[in-house]
């Protein structure tokens, strides 16, 4: 089967997911679906963003949320000052995202290992805390004030959930699409190919430094929409969007959903959100329930659940094939 | 921001004196958890993620020894035995299973250690805000010196850290097991074809790191408050420690942590809310300038 019609394949697959989803507001008018979804939308696109460079470039980067952070305040800030249409400012918001991932991924993506994690941290920190004491533009520890405007653009009105509902799964769906077409380009198999042996790539005559920061500019891009549609759903940015947690929750949800299969983290988003509304529900130890469930998923399954069931279907298929 | 009041500060001795006790403070107690953490760093090529914790463990294990004993001293070294205590069982259990594994396992295990022992922490000692209060053995009126304050407590948990770290630093270079330690943060695979049990060292340098976390949770009890989830900003600001003095570099903790509680104490005044910026520029600095840190090695690649 040849590229173009593997990948024709995927986008009928993304319209029957994007067609389900639009569906649900029609079976169910339960608030806490629709809800669910959308913080799905920008979790989901956060944590594959941030799988671009774990699981694609093997650069582990503990600093993602300063693009998160950073998308939705930008985001927010063109909506609340300049006063500009949502898309504008989505674009502006990946704009910004972008801009400071060629700087800052520049800086950082010559570092190996640990201290590619170390520099990205300090990064993020260090923007968290310009956020904190830039009171006059990002209003500090109290977030971005007073709400964002929804103004209706081409005809659609974000004011009504349903709406914000349908806006963020098609904004999903499609950020998805493309970061898998990015994926399953030369690009992507070059990446790859660092990943794995970066001196063989050199060797090739690769530029790896360029490779690795156009991963790094392509996650921080991403993880802009994400920030972006976080910044729409609550109506306000604020600090902790750019906090380590906040990267640390999208590494969890990338080692929880597998980082070897593309959907893995969307996954893994699904399920640490879900867990977190549920567990909330039912006992005040949320971390004590949160933190057995992380040690069977690193000491007993040693893998995210995607790879682990990707693995055990192979399995599976190897002991039918020998008598 | 205030830069005219950090000016007027380091004008005039008694504020130079008051801060920069404030400072030592923070830097003793720093040292003695990112000394830990870059010991296990050195020897066993892991991070200890879960080292904060292990310091907010022996905070309030300190706090039910003093209760339990009345003596301050006791408490501190029943904190540091519990401690190092449980780094003995978590390295053995848990920690050992993945140090062959890539970082993300290690950091997942020790993330959930984090959420396992706050909450243990919540449920054991309440999730409310707790302190020690001053031990009757320190209740003593201040020193003053050029017109700075001084609580006596300060000059004890000073000394302590001082003779902790020169009976750290006799280990490590003048005995047998420190030249053992050496050399198998050196060349572990070399270490252990020489007959010494790679497996017995690892586990002592993390109950080493333990114990050292733990007696530094029990000295701060009677000067900071202790709540469920303290482990974090230390845990951070010890990563900081490392790296800018090196990581695996004992004598980097040191200057590393000296130079963090003094730009804390000093910064808290010219820029309270951009202390930590000032802190993770310094640790973005040293990363692009000197990756190995002030006094670390070139990094063996």
């Amino acid at each position: 089967m040849n590229r173009s019609t593997t990948f024709a394949k995927e986008i009928l697959w993304a319209l029957l997911v994007l067609a389900a989803l639009l569906a649900i507001p029609y079976l169910t008018a339960s608030r806490v679906a629709l809800d669910f979804v959308i913080r799905l939308a920008a979790f989901g696109i956060f944590a594959t963003s941030l799988n671009i460079l774990i699981g694609y470039g093997g650069l582990v980067s503990f600093g993602h949320a300063m693009f998160f952070g950073g998308g939705a305040y930008a985001f927010g800030l063109l909506m609340q000052k300049a006063g500009t249409s949502i898309p504008v400012a989505m674009l502006g918001a990946v704009l910004f995202c972008a801009l400071l991932g060629l700087v800052i991924g520049a800086i950082c993506v010559r570092l190996k290992e640990i201290y590619f994690s170390f520099l990205t941290l300090a990064f993020a920190m260090l923007l968290h805390s310009v956020i904190l004491s830039w009171i006059s533009l990002t209003g500090g520890d109290q977030g971005l004030m007073g709400g964002i405007p929804r103004p209706v653009f081409f005809g659609i009105d974000l004011s009504k959930t349903t709406t914000l509902y349908g806006f963020a799964c098609v904004v999903g769906v499609l950020s998805l699409l493309l970061m898998r077409a990015l994926l399953q380009s030369p690009f992507g198999y070059t990446l790859r190919m660092v990943r794995d042996n970066a001196e063989r790539a050199r060797f090739l005559g690769i530029n790896v430094w360029r490779i690795k920061l156009y991963a790094f500019i392509i996650a921080a891009g991403f993880a802009g929409i994400a920030g972006s549609i976080m910044a729409l759903f609550v109506s306000g940015a604020y600090p902790e969007f750019a906090y380590w947690t906040m990267s640390g929750e999208a590494i969890l949800m990338i080692m929880m959903g597998g980082l070897h299969v593309f959907i893995g983290p969307v996954i893994g988003a699904a399920l640490l959100l879900l867990f977190n509304d549920m567990v909330t529900r039912f006992t005040e130890l949320h971390g004590l329930a949160l933190g057995v469930i992380v040690l069977i998923f690193a000491l007993g399954f040693k893998r995210g659940i995607s790879d682990f069931l990707v693995q055990f279907i192979r399995s599976l298929k190897k002991k039918r094939v020998t008598p | 921001m205030n830069p005219t009041e950090l000016f007027e500060c380091v004008t005039s001795l008694s504020c130079i004196v008051t801060q920069t006790s404030t400072g030592l403070i923070v830097g003793a107690l720093l040292f003695l958890v990112a000394t830990g953490l870059t010991l296990i760093f050195g020897v066993l090529g892991v991070i200890n993620f879960a080292h904060g914790s292990l310091y907010m463990l022996g905070a309030y294990l300190g706090l039910t020894g003093y209760r339990m004993t009345g003596s301050f001293l006791l408490a501190t070294l029943i904190a540091g035995a519990g401690v190092g205590l449980f780094a003995l069982l978590f390295e053995r259990f848990f920690m050992r299973r993945v140090y062959n594994a890539d970082v993300l396992m290690q950091l997942l295990v020790c993330y959930a250690f984090i959420l396992i022992l706050d909450d243990a922490v919540k449920l054991i000692w309440g999730a409310e805000f707790q302190s020690m209060g001053m031990p009757d053995a320190f209740q003593a009126p201040p020193l003053f010196v050029g017109g700075g304050i001084i609580p006596l407590f300060y000059l004890v948990l000073i000394a302590a850290a001082a003779v902790i770290a020169l009976v750290l630093w006799y280990v490590l270079t003048k005995t047998r097991t420190g030249k053992i330690v050496r050399a198998a943060a050196h060349n572990p695979t070399m270490t252990s074809a020489l007959g010494l049990n790679t497996n017995l060292i690892y586990a002592g340098v993390f109950a080493c790191g333990g114990v050292l976390a733990g007696m530094a949770g029990a000295l701060a009890a009677p000067v900071r408050s202790m709540s469920p989830g303290m482990g974090f900003s230390i845990l951070i600001e010890s990563f900081i420690v490392t790296v800018i003095g090196g990581m695996g570099s004992v004598s980097g903790a040191l200057v590393g942590a000296l130079l963090i509680g003094l730009v804390r104490s000093f910064g808290s005044i010219g820029f309270p809310s951009f202390v930590e910026g000032i802190m993770f520029l310094a640790m973005a600095l040293i990363l692009v300038l000197k990756p190995s840190g002030l006094m670390g090695r070139e990094p063996r690649v």
